[in-house]
């Protein structure tokens, strides 16, 4: 049943608007080049903070659509009476949400360096630090969707409760895409401590969302 | 995931020929009592009616029997149920077929039975709140569920709606199913009724 569920999840994601978050990731690298100015050097030594923050910000975008459609339209319901744990459920929904996310951005993170003025031995760190990182990014959306789920206005909080949360990981991922090994295995941790924490944070408030 | 689900089905299941059982169950919804003391067994072959005015916790105790929401006392007992209320649960842009595939069992005769197998490639968001239905008591017939929960299984539903639910019922009972529906309006054939907020 859950293996049906991330198939589900994964073509909704590719039908419906997957390119979306990635144009918006495009869109903030490349106004940075606009905001801090042509210079090679400074773009060059922003560029993976600026890449991270546009990776955060994209991997919010569809927030609302992960968790309370689902809710609302009863399929979370039903997945419980066929005896689906909320938590294999949520886990289910994180993976299927990095699947349709995490890969289309490590491409689009090649034109983004581009714009950057990134080189080669940044773009491979920052790449390797993405891949690291994003399944905490999708695990720690996913359970920020589940807590949100059903309230008024829930994209405006989520970002509120996202951002602060997404703190260790943009430390740590952008020191490791600066060439700093040790913050590459502290931000492998985190993102781990994440991805495992996550789907229980989430279970718990599809539950709570019943009553 | 299957092999939990089937562990934690086999370990509620009440005794042989008991599908649900209540003892002592109260509920309370937003700070007001909706009921206490309830008491009810369903057996193989039976079928409830659970009536009552608007409000009167008819939904609620349906899902307090599918487990999603907790008795605040009592305790209850009951093995795999399938549940049919207001949510759709389908995928709205797939073919009806195929976003019933999704639940599995046998879609094709569920849909068949409930007259909505020539709907089988019209895309779920184009039916009418009557097919809607139809839908929704196809994925419960589908579902194989010894216990199916109906929630006014009878809104919506045109006049050869209704007769196919009531065979549908009617074959399922016989085959050693049971049924609570929670229904305003009377039900065609043989059912206890439970009168709520009385």
């Amino acid at each position: 049943m859950i293996g049906r569920l991330i198939a589900r999840d994964v073509r909704r994601g590719f039908t419906g608007a997957a390119w979306l978050p990635i144009a918006f990731f495009l869109l903030v690298a490349t106004l940075m080049p606009f905001a801090i100015g042509p210079d090679a050097g400074l773009l060059g030594r922003v560029g993976a903070g600026a890449l991270w923050i546009a990776a955060l910000t994209a991997a919010l975008l569809p927030i609302e659509r992960l968790i309370e459609p689902d809710r609302a339209d009863g399929v979370l319901d039903q997945l419980a009476l066929r005896g689906c744990a909320e938590e294999s459920i949520a886990a289910g929904k994180v993976l299927a949400h990095w699947v349709t996310f995490a890969p289309l951005l490590l491409l689009a993170a090649l034109p983004a360096s581009a714009l950057l003025g990134m080189d080669g031995r940044t773009l491979l760190r920052t790449e390797l630090a993405l891949a690291i990182g994003t399944p905490g990014l999708a695990a720690m959306t996913v359970a920020v969707a589940a807590v949100t789920a059903g309230m008024p206005r829930a994209a405006s909080l989520a970002a509120v409760l996202l951002f602060p949360l997404a703190v260790p990981l943009l430390i740590f991922g952008a020191a490791s895409s600066g060439g700093n090994s040790g913050g590459l295995l502290l931000e492998a941790a985190i993102s781990l401590l994440l991805t495992a924490g996550a789907p229980f944070v989430a279970g718990a408030a599809i539950r709570a969302a019943r009553s | 995931m299957e092999g939990q689900a089937q562990d934690t089905a086999a370990q509620s299941t009440a005794p042989t020929g008991s599908q649900l059982r209540f003892s002592g169950v109260a509920l309370q919804r937003g700070g007001r009592l909706l009921f206490e003391g309830l008491n009810l067994e369903l057996r193989s072959g039976d079928g409830l009616q659970v009536a009552g005015p608007n409000g009167s916790g008819k939904s609620s105790l349906l899902r307090l029997a599918a487990g999603l929401l907790r008795a605040d006392a009592g305790e209850i007992e009951r093995g795999q149920v399938a549940l049919a209320d207001d949510s759709l649960a389908l995928d709205r842009d797939l073919p009806l077929a195929r976003a019933l595939a999704f639940w599995g069992g046998p879609v094709k005769a569920a849909m068949d039975a409930i007259g909505i197998a020539h709907l089988a490639l019209v895309p779920v968001r184009l039916l009418s709140s009557g097919q809607q239905k139809r839908a929704t008591l196809a994925r419960v017939a589908a579902s194989e569920a010894p216990l199916w929960l109906l929630d006014e299984p009878l809104n919506a539903l045109d006049a050869e709606g209704a007769e196919r639910l009531s065979q549908l019922i009617a074959r399922h009972r016989q085959s050693g199913g049971a049924v609570v529906a929670a229904s305003h309006q009377p039900l065609p054939g043989d059912w206890r009724v439970l009168e709520l907020g009385r």
